[in-house]
Protein backbone atom coordinates (compact mmCIF):
# COMPACT_ATOMS: atom_id res chain seq x y z
CA UNK A 1 0.00 0.00 0.00
CA UNK A 2 1.32 3.12 -0.73
CA UNK A 3 2.26 5.86 1.84
CA UNK A 4 0.18 9.15 0.79
CA UNK A 5 2.99 12.16 0.14
CA UNK A 6 0.75 15.01 1.63
CA UNK A 7 0.94 12.88 5.18
CA UNK A 8 3.35 13.15 7.90
CA UNK A 9 4.81 10.15 9.63
CA UNK A 10 5.91 9.21 13.25
CA UNK A 11 8.27 6.61 14.21
CA UNK A 12 5.76 5.00 16.23
CA UNK A 13 3.56 4.50 13.16
CA UNK A 14 0.74 7.12 12.91
CA UNK A 15 -0.07 9.60 10.12
CA UNK A 16 -0.97 13.06 10.72
CA UNK A 17 -2.78 15.04 7.64
CA UNK A 18 -2.59 18.77 7.79
CA UNK A 19 -5.77 21.23 6.58
CA UNK A 20 -5.66 24.53 7.66
CA UNK A 21 -5.24 24.01 11.89
CA UNK A 22 -6.60 20.99 11.52
CA UNK A 23 -4.62 17.56 12.21
CA UNK A 24 -6.34 14.27 11.37
CA UNK A 25 -4.68 11.32 12.98
CA UNK A 26 -4.48 7.55 11.96
CA UNK A 27 -2.39 4.60 12.08
CA UNK A 28 0.29 3.10 8.86
CA UNK A 29 -0.63 0.25 7.01
CA UNK A 30 2.49 -1.22 7.91
CA UNK A 31 0.88 -0.50 11.68
CA UNK A 32 -2.24 -2.41 11.32
CA UNK A 33 -0.36 -5.06 9.53
CA UNK A 34 2.34 -6.22 11.95
CA UNK A 35 -0.82 -5.87 14.89
CA UNK A 36 -3.13 -8.05 12.61
CA UNK A 37 -7.04 -8.41 12.87
CA UNK A 38 -7.60 -4.91 15.06
CA UNK A 39 -10.46 -5.68 17.36
CA UNK A 40 -11.37 -3.03 19.73
CA UNK A 41 -9.79 0.89 19.72
CA UNK A 42 -9.89 3.17 22.67
CA UNK A 43 -9.78 6.95 21.70
CA UNK A 44 -9.91 10.19 23.84
CA UNK A 45 -13.31 12.14 24.53
CA UNK A 46 -13.82 15.59 22.01
CA UNK A 47 -12.26 18.61 24.07
CA UNK A 48 -9.07 16.10 25.81
CA UNK A 49 -5.40 17.49 25.62
CA UNK A 50 -3.11 15.62 23.59
CA UNK A 51 0.83 16.35 24.11
CA UNK A 52 3.25 15.66 21.57
CA UNK A 53 4.53 12.21 22.43
CA UNK A 54 2.20 10.91 24.83
CA UNK A 55 0.25 8.46 24.56
CA UNK A 56 -3.59 9.40 23.34
CA UNK A 57 -5.62 5.67 23.27
CA UNK A 58 -5.17 2.13 22.28
CA UNK A 59 -5.37 0.39 19.22
CA UNK A 60 -5.90 -3.72 20.05
CA UNK A 61 -5.74 -6.44 17.74
CA UNK A 62 -6.52 -9.78 19.22
CA UNK A 63 -3.48 -10.70 20.17
CA UNK A 64 -1.86 -7.50 21.57
CA UNK A 65 -2.81 -4.03 22.80
CA UNK A 66 -0.94 -1.43 21.18
CA UNK A 67 -0.21 2.62 22.66
CA UNK A 68 -1.05 5.44 20.48
CA UNK A 69 0.86 7.83 20.46
CA UNK A 70 0.32 12.04 19.48
CA UNK A 71 2.25 12.95 16.65
CA UNK A 72 1.45 16.70 17.55
CA UNK A 73 0.30 18.23 20.68
CA UNK A 74 -3.27 19.89 20.09
CA UNK A 75 -7.44 19.38 21.34
CA UNK A 76 -9.51 16.79 20.33
CA UNK A 77 -12.48 18.17 17.66
CA UNK A 78 -13.64 15.18 16.51
CA UNK A 79 -13.58 11.24 17.47
CA UNK A 80 -14.24 8.51 14.74
CA UNK A 81 -17.15 7.01 16.41
CA UNK A 82 -17.77 4.13 13.52
CA UNK A 83 -14.33 2.68 14.89
CA UNK A 84 -16.54 1.41 17.91
CA UNK A 85 -18.51 -0.82 16.28
CA UNK A 86 -16.11 -1.64 13.10
CA UNK A 87 -12.48 -1.61 14.39
CA UNK A 88 -11.63 -3.75 11.79
CA UNK A 89 -11.95 -0.70 9.28
CA UNK A 90 -8.47 0.13 10.30
CA UNK A 91 -6.78 -2.94 8.55
CA UNK A 92 -8.78 -3.14 5.56
CA UNK A 93 -8.33 0.97 5.18
CA UNK A 94 -5.59 2.38 7.54
CA UNK A 95 -4.75 5.53 5.36
CA UNK A 96 -8.68 6.79 5.58
CA UNK A 97 -9.92 5.06 8.54
CA UNK A 98 -8.77 7.98 11.05
CA UNK A 99 -9.23 7.97 14.47
CA UNK A 100 -9.39 11.54 15.45
CA UNK A 101 -9.26 14.94 14.32
CA UNK A 102 -7.54 17.95 16.46
CA UNK A 103 -6.90 21.50 16.52
CA UNK A 104 -3.42 21.75 16.49
CA UNK A 105 -1.47 23.52 19.20
CA UNK A 106 1.86 24.79 17.74
CA UNK A 107 1.92 24.16 13.84
CA UNK A 108 5.92 24.15 14.03
CA UNK A 109 5.59 20.83 15.88
CA UNK A 110 4.81 19.20 12.42
CA UNK A 111 8.37 19.87 11.22
CA UNK A 112 9.97 17.30 13.33
CA UNK A 113 7.66 14.62 11.60
CA UNK A 114 8.83 12.20 8.77
CA UNK A 115 7.60 12.21 5.05
CA UNK A 116 6.26 9.47 3.11
CA UNK A 117 9.82 8.93 1.96
CA UNK A 118 11.35 9.10 5.59
CA UNK A 119 9.19 6.66 6.72
CA UNK A 120 8.89 3.79 3.80
CA UNK A 121 13.10 3.80 4.15
CA UNK A 122 12.51 3.82 8.11
CA UNK A 123 10.28 0.81 7.99
CA UNK A 124 12.35 -0.90 5.42
CA UNK A 125 15.42 -0.81 7.86
CA UNK A 126 13.31 -2.01 10.96
CA UNK A 127 12.34 -5.11 9.30
CA UNK B 1 2.20 2.88 18.41
CA UNK B 2 4.77 0.38 20.22
CA UNK B 3 5.92 -2.65 18.98
CA UNK B 4 8.90 -4.67 20.26
CA UNK B 5 10.51 -7.68 18.74
CA UNK B 6 12.97 -9.75 20.68
CA UNK B 7 15.84 -11.04 18.86
CA UNK B 8 17.46 -14.51 20.45
CA UNK B 9 18.80 -17.99 19.60
CA UNK B 10 15.49 -19.50 19.06
CA UNK B 11 14.68 -23.12 18.04
CA UNK B 12 12.92 -24.07 14.83
CA UNK B 13 10.73 -27.08 13.95
CA UNK B 14 11.10 -29.33 10.65
CA UNK B 15 8.80 -27.37 8.84
CA UNK B 16 10.37 -23.45 9.36
CA UNK B 17 11.57 -22.95 6.11
CA UNK B 18 7.95 -23.91 4.71
CA UNK B 19 6.19 -21.35 7.11
CA UNK B 20 8.75 -19.02 6.06
CA UNK B 21 8.01 -19.58 2.26
CA UNK B 22 4.01 -19.37 3.30
CA UNK B 23 4.83 -16.04 4.31
CA UNK B 24 3.83 -16.09 8.28
CA UNK B 25 4.46 -13.91 10.70
CA UNK B 26 6.79 -15.66 12.87
CA UNK B 27 6.90 -15.06 16.74
CA UNK B 28 9.55 -16.19 19.21
CA UNK B 29 7.55 -18.72 21.54
CA UNK B 30 9.05 -20.11 24.42
CA UNK B 31 12.30 -20.28 22.62
CA UNK B 32 10.84 -21.42 19.29
CA UNK B 33 10.49 -19.54 16.04
CA UNK B 34 6.81 -20.15 14.88
CA UNK B 35 4.32 -18.93 12.94
CA UNK B 36 1.54 -16.58 14.51
CA UNK B 37 -0.46 -16.02 11.89
CA UNK B 38 -0.27 -16.42 8.11
CA UNK B 39 -1.08 -13.27 6.67
CA UNK B 40 -1.65 -15.81 3.06
CA UNK B 41 -5.14 -17.49 5.58
CA UNK B 42 -6.33 -14.31 6.18
CA UNK B 43 -5.15 -13.58 9.44
CA UNK B 44 -6.45 -14.82 12.88
CA UNK B 45 -9.60 -14.35 12.75
CA UNK B 46 -10.34 -16.32 9.36
CA UNK B 47 -7.76 -19.19 10.88
CA UNK B 48 -9.44 -19.47 13.89
CA UNK B 49 -12.88 -19.65 11.75
CA UNK B 50 -11.75 -22.17 9.75
CA UNK B 51 -10.89 -24.99 12.04
CA UNK B 52 -14.54 -23.80 13.68
CA UNK B 53 -16.32 -24.45 9.80
CA UNK B 54 -14.14 -26.68 8.11
CA UNK B 55 -10.34 -27.55 8.54
CA UNK B 56 -7.22 -25.62 9.19
CA UNK B 57 -3.99 -26.83 9.67
CA UNK B 58 -0.81 -26.58 12.47
CA UNK B 59 2.50 -26.99 13.07
CA UNK B 60 2.95 -28.33 17.00
CA UNK B 61 6.26 -29.79 16.82
CA UNK B 62 7.93 -27.83 19.54
CA UNK B 63 5.20 -30.11 21.71
CA UNK B 64 7.34 -32.80 23.45
CA UNK B 65 6.94 -36.34 23.49
CA UNK B 66 8.57 -38.49 26.22
CA UNK B 67 7.70 -42.63 25.86
CA UNK B 68 7.77 -44.64 29.21
CA UNK B 69 8.03 -48.02 28.92
CA UNK B 70 9.37 -51.43 30.66
CA UNK B 71 7.73 -53.72 33.82
CA UNK B 72 6.80 -50.87 35.23
CA UNK B 73 5.66 -48.22 33.29
CA UNK B 74 2.20 -48.27 34.10
CA UNK B 75 2.95 -48.00 37.83
CA UNK B 76 5.40 -45.13 36.96
CA UNK B 77 2.76 -43.28 35.08
CA UNK B 78 0.51 -43.54 37.70
CA UNK B 79 2.69 -42.39 40.58
CA UNK B 80 3.29 -38.96 38.20
CA UNK B 81 0.12 -38.26 36.79
CA UNK B 82 -2.98 -37.64 38.62
CA UNK B 83 -5.78 -39.36 35.95
CA UNK B 84 -6.19 -42.78 35.80
CA UNK B 85 -3.66 -44.69 33.84
CA UNK B 86 -4.87 -47.82 34.23
CA UNK B 87 -8.31 -47.22 32.58
CA UNK B 88 -6.45 -47.05 29.13
CA UNK B 89 -7.23 -49.62 26.91
CA UNK B 90 -4.07 -49.76 24.09
CA UNK B 91 -4.76 -47.07 21.73
CA UNK B 92 -6.30 -44.84 23.75
CA UNK B 93 -5.43 -41.77 24.69
CA UNK B 94 -6.38 -39.22 28.08
CA UNK B 95 -6.11 -35.80 29.20
CA UNK B 96 -3.69 -35.83 32.29
CA UNK B 97 -1.24 -33.59 34.46
CA UNK B 98 1.84 -34.44 36.46
CA UNK B 99 1.64 -32.73 39.59
CA UNK B 100 4.16 -31.27 42.38
CA UNK B 101 3.65 -32.45 46.07
CA UNK B 102 2.03 -29.40 46.48
CA UNK B 103 -0.63 -30.45 44.30
CA UNK B 104 -0.08 -27.85 41.82
CA UNK B 105 0.75 -28.30 38.15
CA UNK B 106 4.36 -29.61 36.84
CA UNK B 107 2.35 -29.35 33.25
CA UNK B 108 -0.82 -31.00 31.69
CA UNK B 109 -0.38 -33.66 29.37
CA UNK B 110 -1.95 -36.45 26.94
CA UNK B 111 -1.06 -39.60 28.07
CA UNK B 112 -1.28 -42.21 25.14
CA UNK B 113 -1.18 -46.00 25.81
CA UNK B 114 1.29 -47.59 22.77
CA UNK B 115 1.57 -50.67 24.21
CA UNK B 116 0.88 -53.81 26.73
CA UNK B 117 3.69 -51.63 29.51
CA UNK B 118 4.18 -48.54 26.58
CA UNK B 119 2.96 -44.82 27.07
CA UNK B 120 3.35 -41.59 25.34
CA UNK B 121 3.00 -38.76 27.26
CA UNK B 122 2.49 -35.30 24.75
CA UNK B 123 3.71 -32.68 27.10
CA UNK B 124 4.18 -28.31 26.36
CA UNK B 125 6.91 -26.72 23.88
CA UNK B 126 7.62 -24.06 27.04
CA UNK B 127 8.15 -26.71 29.50
CA UNK B 128 9.56 -29.48 27.94
CA UNK B 129 13.13 -29.70 29.75
CA UNK B 130 11.42 -28.77 32.73
CA UNK B 131 9.16 -31.81 32.68
CA UNK B 132 11.33 -34.09 31.09
CA UNK B 133 13.39 -33.91 34.26
CA UNK B 134 10.48 -34.01 36.15
CA UNK B 135 9.62 -37.36 34.71
CA UNK B 136 12.53 -39.06 34.75
CA UNK B 137 12.89 -38.33 38.21
CA UNK B 138 9.49 -39.45 39.06
CA UNK B 139 10.38 -42.91 37.21
CA UNK B 140 13.47 -43.89 39.43
CA UNK B 141 13.06 -46.52 41.43
CA UNK B 142 10.19 -48.18 38.87
CA UNK B 143 11.51 -50.40 35.98
CA UNK B 144 10.82 -48.61 33.25
CA UNK B 145 12.39 -46.48 30.61
CA UNK B 146 12.23 -42.83 29.91
CA UNK B 147 13.22 -41.98 26.29
CA UNK B 148 12.86 -37.93 25.03
CA UNK B 149 11.26 -38.19 21.56
CA UNK B 150 10.95 -34.75 21.20
CA UNK B 151 13.44 -34.07 17.96
CA UNK B 152 12.24 -37.89 16.77
CA UNK B 153 8.77 -36.31 15.45
CA UNK B 154 7.04 -33.44 13.49
CA UNK B 155 3.50 -33.30 14.95
CA UNK B 156 0.53 -31.75 12.95
CA UNK B 157 -2.59 -31.35 14.12
CA UNK B 158 -5.43 -31.43 11.48
CA UNK B 159 -8.32 -29.89 12.94
CA UNK B 160 -11.79 -29.10 12.48
CA UNK B 161 -15.24 -30.60 11.45
CA UNK B 162 -13.55 -31.80 7.71
CA UNK B 163 -10.42 -32.39 9.41
CA UNK B 164 -11.05 -36.24 9.03
CA UNK B 165 -12.19 -35.99 5.39
CA UNK B 166 -8.26 -34.22 4.55
CA UNK B 167 -6.66 -36.50 6.28
CA UNK B 168 -8.26 -39.45 5.17
CA UNK B 169 -7.54 -38.93 1.19
CA UNK B 170 -3.97 -39.11 2.47
CA UNK B 171 -4.39 -42.53 4.26
CA UNK B 172 -5.48 -46.29 4.38
CA UNK B 173 -6.90 -46.21 7.79
CA UNK B 174 -10.85 -45.63 8.21
CA UNK B 175 -10.78 -42.81 10.18
CA UNK B 176 -14.27 -42.78 11.02
CA UNK B 177 -13.35 -46.10 12.90
CA UNK B 178 -10.67 -43.80 15.46
CA UNK B 179 -13.03 -42.54 18.18
CA UNK B 180 -12.33 -39.03 20.05
CA UNK B 181 -9.37 -39.81 22.04
CA UNK B 182 -8.29 -42.92 20.51
CA UNK B 183 -5.15 -43.41 17.97
CA UNK B 184 -4.11 -45.69 15.82
CA UNK B 185 -1.00 -46.51 13.55
CA UNK B 186 -1.19 -46.25 9.58
CA UNK B 187 0.19 -45.34 6.35
CA UNK B 188 0.21 -41.38 6.03
CA UNK B 189 1.50 -40.00 2.45
CA UNK B 190 3.03 -43.61 2.06
CA UNK B 191 4.63 -43.43 5.45
CA UNK B 192 4.43 -46.61 7.15
CA UNK B 193 3.58 -47.33 11.11
CA UNK B 194 2.31 -43.21 11.59
CA UNK B 195 1.15 -42.29 15.11
CA UNK B 196 -2.41 -41.47 14.05
CA UNK B 197 -4.62 -39.82 17.04
CA UNK B 198 -8.04 -37.97 17.09
CA UNK B 199 -6.76 -35.70 19.66
CA UNK B 200 -6.10 -31.51 19.38
CA UNK B 201 -6.26 -27.90 21.41
CA UNK B 202 -8.95 -26.34 19.87
CA UNK B 203 -12.70 -27.68 21.10
CA UNK B 204 -13.13 -29.20 17.44
CA UNK B 205 -12.98 -32.66 15.99
CA UNK B 206 -9.62 -33.13 14.04
CA UNK B 207 -6.57 -35.36 14.02
CA UNK B 208 -2.73 -35.30 15.35
CA UNK B 209 -0.12 -36.72 13.34
CA UNK B 210 3.35 -37.28 14.10
CA UNK B 211 5.36 -38.10 11.13
CA UNK B 212 9.46 -38.61 10.98
CA UNK B 213 11.05 -35.35 11.61
CA UNK B 214 12.98 -34.59 8.83
CA UNK B 215 12.58 -31.36 6.74
CA UNK B 216 11.63 -32.82 3.33
CA UNK B 217 9.36 -35.35 4.86
CA UNK B 218 7.87 -33.20 7.18
CA UNK B 219 7.02 -30.47 3.97
CA UNK B 220 5.87 -33.33 1.97
CA UNK B 221 3.37 -34.13 4.47
CA UNK B 222 2.58 -30.22 5.01
CA UNK B 223 1.79 -29.66 1.48
CA UNK B 224 -0.22 -33.09 1.29
CA UNK B 225 -2.19 -32.48 3.52
CA UNK B 226 -2.81 -28.71 1.95
CA UNK B 227 -3.90 -29.76 -1.20
CA UNK B 228 -5.71 -32.28 0.38
CA UNK B 229 -7.94 -29.89 2.41
CA UNK B 230 -8.10 -27.48 -0.75
CA UNK B 231 -11.90 -28.25 -1.56
CA UNK B 232 -12.60 -27.80 2.44
CA UNK B 233 -11.14 -24.19 2.24
CA UNK B 234 -8.16 -25.76 4.32
CA UNK B 235 -5.92 -22.66 5.40
CA UNK B 236 -2.70 -22.93 7.68
CA UNK B 237 -3.10 -21.78 10.96
CA UNK B 238 -0.52 -20.21 13.57
CA UNK B 239 -0.17 -20.02 17.05
CA UNK B 240 -2.69 -16.99 17.60
CA UNK B 241 -5.31 -18.84 16.58
CA UNK B 242 -4.64 -21.95 18.63
CA UNK B 243 -4.70 -20.06 21.45
CA UNK B 244 -8.16 -17.85 20.78
CA UNK B 245 -9.37 -21.52 19.66
CA UNK B 246 -8.62 -23.16 22.89
CA UNK B 247 -9.55 -20.07 25.26
CA UNK B 248 -13.15 -20.30 23.79
CA UNK B 249 -13.31 -23.94 24.75
CA UNK B 250 -11.66 -23.47 28.44
CA UNK B 251 -8.86 -25.89 27.20
CA UNK B 252 -6.26 -24.60 29.81
CA UNK B 253 -2.58 -23.21 29.27
CA UNK B 254 0.33 -23.72 31.45
CA UNK B 255 1.34 -20.34 33.06
CA UNK B 256 -2.71 -19.09 32.68
CA UNK B 257 -5.13 -21.29 33.92
CA UNK B 258 -2.78 -24.05 35.23
CA UNK B 259 1.04 -23.35 36.72
CA UNK B 260 3.43 -23.85 40.02
CA UNK B 261 1.11 -22.20 41.84
CA UNK B 262 -1.96 -23.21 40.66
CA UNK B 263 -3.73 -26.69 42.38
CA UNK B 264 -5.18 -29.01 40.46
CA UNK B 265 -8.99 -28.70 42.11
CA UNK B 266 -8.69 -24.31 41.86
CA UNK B 267 -8.20 -25.09 37.59
CA UNK B 268 -11.37 -27.08 37.96
CA UNK B 269 -10.02 -30.35 36.68
CA UNK B 270 -11.78 -32.16 39.06
CA UNK B 271 -12.99 -34.70 36.06
CA UNK B 272 -9.34 -35.75 35.51
CA UNK B 273 -8.47 -35.97 39.00
CA UNK B 274 -9.18 -39.70 40.10
CA UNK B 275 -8.62 -39.82 44.07
CA UNK B 276 -9.39 -43.12 44.39
CA UNK B 277 -6.92 -44.68 42.00
CA UNK B 278 -4.32 -45.27 44.54
CA UNK B 279 -1.46 -42.99 45.54
CA UNK B 280 0.07 -40.50 42.96
CA UNK B 281 2.65 -37.18 43.42
CA UNK B 282 0.74 -34.46 44.99
CA UNK B 283 -2.80 -36.32 46.12
CA UNK B 284 -1.88 -35.66 49.72
CA UNK B 285 -2.07 -32.58 49.29
CA UNK B 286 -5.71 -32.49 46.56
CA UNK B 287 -6.86 -34.28 50.10
CA UNK B 288 -5.57 -32.10 52.20
CA UNK B 289 -7.32 -28.96 50.33
CA UNK B 290 -10.62 -30.54 49.54
CA UNK B 291 -11.05 -31.27 53.24
CA UNK B 292 -10.59 -27.92 54.28
CA UNK B 293 -11.82 -25.86 51.66
CA UNK B 294 -11.11 -24.67 48.13
CA UNK B 295 -10.99 -20.84 47.59
CA UNK B 296 -10.50 -20.04 44.52
CA UNK B 297 -11.92 -21.13 41.58
CA UNK B 298 -12.03 -20.34 37.72
CA UNK B 299 -14.46 -18.63 35.99
CA UNK B 300 -15.60 -17.16 32.95
CA UNK B 301 -15.98 -13.66 32.25
CA UNK B 302 -17.90 -11.52 30.38
CA UNK B 303 -17.67 -7.90 30.15
CA UNK B 304 -20.82 -5.84 30.36
CA UNK B 305 -19.05 -2.29 29.35
CA UNK B 306 -16.45 -2.02 26.36
CA UNK B 307 -12.88 -3.37 26.96
CA UNK B 308 -10.63 -6.43 26.61
CA UNK B 309 -9.57 -8.48 29.65
CA UNK B 310 -6.11 -10.19 29.35
CA UNK B 311 -3.82 -12.33 31.35
CA UNK B 312 -3.08 -10.99 34.46
CA UNK B 313 -4.98 -7.63 34.52
CA UNK B 314 -6.47 -7.41 38.21
CA UNK B 315 -10.04 -8.33 39.16
CA UNK B 316 -12.21 -6.44 41.37
CA UNK B 317 -15.00 -7.14 43.76
CA UNK B 318 -17.49 -4.40 42.43
CA UNK B 319 -16.54 -2.59 46.69
CA UNK B 320 -13.41 -1.93 44.87
CA UNK B 321 -10.93 -4.85 46.53
CA UNK B 322 -8.76 -6.53 44.80
CA UNK B 323 -10.11 -10.51 44.58
CA UNK B 324 -8.34 -12.22 41.83
CA UNK B 325 -6.26 -11.79 38.28
CA UNK B 326 -7.39 -12.99 34.82
CA UNK B 327 -5.35 -16.15 33.49
CA UNK B 328 -6.74 -15.35 30.05
CA UNK B 329 -8.73 -13.21 27.40
CA UNK B 330 -9.19 -12.44 24.74
CA UNK B 331 -11.67 -11.56 21.58
CA UNK B 332 -13.38 -14.37 20.72
CA UNK B 333 -13.36 -14.68 16.91
CA UNK B 334 -16.12 -17.09 16.58
CA UNK B 335 -18.39 -16.24 18.99
CA UNK B 336 -17.34 -12.88 18.54
CA UNK B 337 -17.38 -11.24 22.12
CA UNK B 338 -14.68 -10.78 24.73
CA UNK B 339 -13.98 -13.37 27.07
CA UNK B 340 -11.71 -14.16 29.96
CA UNK B 341 -11.15 -16.83 32.26
CA UNK B 342 -10.00 -15.53 36.00
CA UNK B 343 -9.69 -16.86 38.95
CA UNK B 344 -11.70 -15.21 41.86
CA UNK B 345 -12.49 -16.44 45.31
CA UNK B 346 -15.16 -18.98 44.94
CA UNK B 347 -17.58 -17.66 47.04
CA UNK B 348 -18.05 -15.11 44.34
CA UNK B 349 -17.83 -17.56 41.53
CA UNK B 350 -21.55 -17.90 40.98
CA UNK B 351 -23.07 -17.65 37.24
CA UNK B 352 -24.15 -13.86 37.15
CA UNK B 353 -22.24 -12.85 39.66
CA UNK B 354 -20.36 -9.12 38.48
CA UNK B 355 -17.24 -8.27 39.11
CA UNK B 356 -14.80 -5.76 37.81
CA UNK B 357 -11.47 -5.74 35.79
CA UNK B 358 -8.98 -3.23 35.70
CA UNK B 359 -7.97 -2.41 32.24
CA UNK B 360 -5.57 0.12 32.09
CA UNK B 361 -7.06 3.15 34.04
CA UNK B 362 -10.20 1.76 33.74
CA UNK B 363 -12.32 -0.58 36.13
CA UNK B 364 -14.75 -2.32 33.44
CA UNK B 365 -17.92 -4.28 34.93
CA UNK B 366 -17.68 -8.18 33.35
CA UNK B 367 -20.00 -10.73 34.35
CA UNK B 368 -19.42 -14.36 35.50
CA UNK B 369 -20.83 -17.06 32.60
CA UNK B 370 -21.10 -19.93 31.97
CA UNK B 371 -17.95 -22.14 30.69
CA UNK B 372 -17.18 -23.12 28.44
CA UNK B 373 -17.41 -20.75 26.02
CA UNK B 374 -18.27 -22.30 23.04
CA UNK B 375 -18.77 -26.02 22.74
CA UNK B 376 -18.84 -28.05 19.59
CA UNK B 377 -21.84 -28.95 18.06
CA UNK B 378 -22.72 -32.84 18.81
CA UNK B 379 -23.34 -34.88 15.15
CA UNK B 380 -26.30 -35.69 14.61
Amino acid sequence: MAYPADFKYTKEHEWLKIEGNTGTIGITDHAQNSLGDIVFVELPKVGAELASGKSFGTVESVKAVSELYAPVSGTVAEVNEALGTAPEKVNTDPHSAWLIKITLKDASEVNGLLSAADYEKFIAEEQ
Amino acid sequence: MSASVEASEVRKTALNKVHREMGAKMVDFNGWDMPVEYPGSGGLIAEHLAVRNSVGLFDVSHMGDIRLHGPQALAAVQHMTMNDAAKLSIGQAQYSALLYPQGTFVDDVIVHRLGENDYLLVINAGTREKDFNWVRGSAEGFDCEVEDLSDNYTQIAVQGPNGWKTLQKLTDVDLTQVKFYWFTHGTVCGLPNTLIARTGYTAEDGFEIYVPADEATSARVWKALMDAGKEFGIVACGLGSRNTLRLEGKLPLYGHEISDSITAWEAGLDRFIKMDKGDFTGRAALEKQKAEGIKRTLVGLEPIERGIPRDGYKVFNLDGNEIGFVASGSYGPFLRKNIALAYVPIEQSQIGNEVAVEIRANRVKCKIIPVPFYKRPKKA
